[in-house]
């Protein structure tokens, strides 16, 4: 135990956990990619996605891990998971895509992922800095991101910017919460009526009974 | 320099970012399943969020500040709803097409081919 405290302290934890999420997000959405039956690959999706809500816990934004896993994993997978039982039949659990889109595709997938990569890894501006493995928690964020939704900014402006010198007001995000919701509403609405049961066109629902009739 | 010694840092998580983006779109060519397109299209936004996140977040830069302040944390908490709704009618539309023609397979919609 003597020996292996030092041990711990020398492990850079925020990196650790970092790499260990980040590793878990990507294999997993890897997976996805790679799995032929469609209950496997909305599994691994829910995996994944936790596992990037880690990654906002990591960047401490807790309050957007905390809805990624609230409204992402809990809502819209769900939301997915349903939709493949309810249209899990044999034949379409497993569609094989023909090779030579798989090899187009993953060609595709690897430029644009050296593109992505050179762009992220290049610019001096992304590469600053880092967080210091030996802060302490920040303080929450919740409070200034609920104030912003209500139209009030408490939060500090970001340094360099021109509203950090300009000690003016500045504007929450009141009208566009208000836009989010009420279209968020109208979607909803929507997609009850479409996915609405109905009878097939064509042919009847259930045989016609008729009262009195020879069988 | 050594990418894996040094502190995280934002471009730590582009690179996850990148990841995510890529798999989702080669999800959405690949996968003829329409479920399996969904997921594609939540695998990008999902990558886009890792993005939105790490250029908001107040702790990877060190002492220099967040990039987007708190604009970053608010776009990334829109993009997360409007992945809710996107899915739902998403879902409402395979729905809808698996009633009317037996199958979820995306090749076969093919009635409006001219």
């Amino acid at each position: 135990m003597n020996l292996s405290l030092p041990l711990l302290a020398a492990i850079n934890w925020h990196g650790f956990f970092f790499l260990l999420f980040a590793a878990l997000a990507c294999s997993l959405a890897v997976a996805v990619v790679l799995a032929e039956n469609v209950v496997r690959m909305a599994f691994y999706l829910v995996l994944s996605l936790g596992a990037t809500a880690g990654l906002f816990f990591l960047a401490g934004a807790e309050f957007i891990g905390a809805m990624q896993l609230m409204i992402y994993v809990g809502g819209t997978l769900v939301l997915l998971v349903f939709g493949v039982m309810l249209t899990a039949q044999a034949p379409f659990v497993s569609i094989r895509t023909p090779v030579g889109d798989r090899v187009l595709a993953g060609l595709v997938g690897f430029s644009l992922l050296a593109v992505l990569l050179l762009a992220a890894v290049t610019s001096p501006v992304w590469r600053g800095g880092g967080a210091d493995p030996t802060a302490r928690a920040t303080e929450p964020m919740a409070t200034p991101l609920g104030m912003a939704l209500v139209g009030v900014r408490v939060d500090a402006a970001p340094t360099g910017s021109e509203d950090s010198q300009a000690a003016g007001v500045r504007s929450g995000y009141l009208l566009p919460f208000e836009i989010v919701s009420v279209h968020l509403l109208v979607v909803l609405v929507g997609a009850a009526y479409l996915a609405r049961a109905k009878r097939r066109r064509g042919l009847p629902a259930r045989p016609t009974v008729r009262m009195g009739g020879a069988p | 320099m050594n990418p894996l010694a040094d502190p995280v840092g934002v471009s730590h998580y582009l690179v996850v970012g990148a990841i995510l983006f890529t798999t989702g779109v080669v999800c959405m060519a690949v996968k003829r399943n329409a479920l399996g397109v969904l997921m594609g299209i939540e695998l990008v936004l999902n990558g886009a969020n890792v993005n939105f996140v790490a250029f908001g977040s107040p702790v990877l830069r060190g002492e220099q500040g967040s990039i987007l302040g708190l604009d970053g944390q608010v776009i990334a908490l829109f993009v997360i709803l409007l992945a809710a709704a996107e899915a739902a009618v998403a879902l409402a539309i395979t729905l809808n097409f698996y009633n009317n023609h037996a199958t979820v397979d995306v090749d076969r919609a093919d009635d409006l081919k001219g």
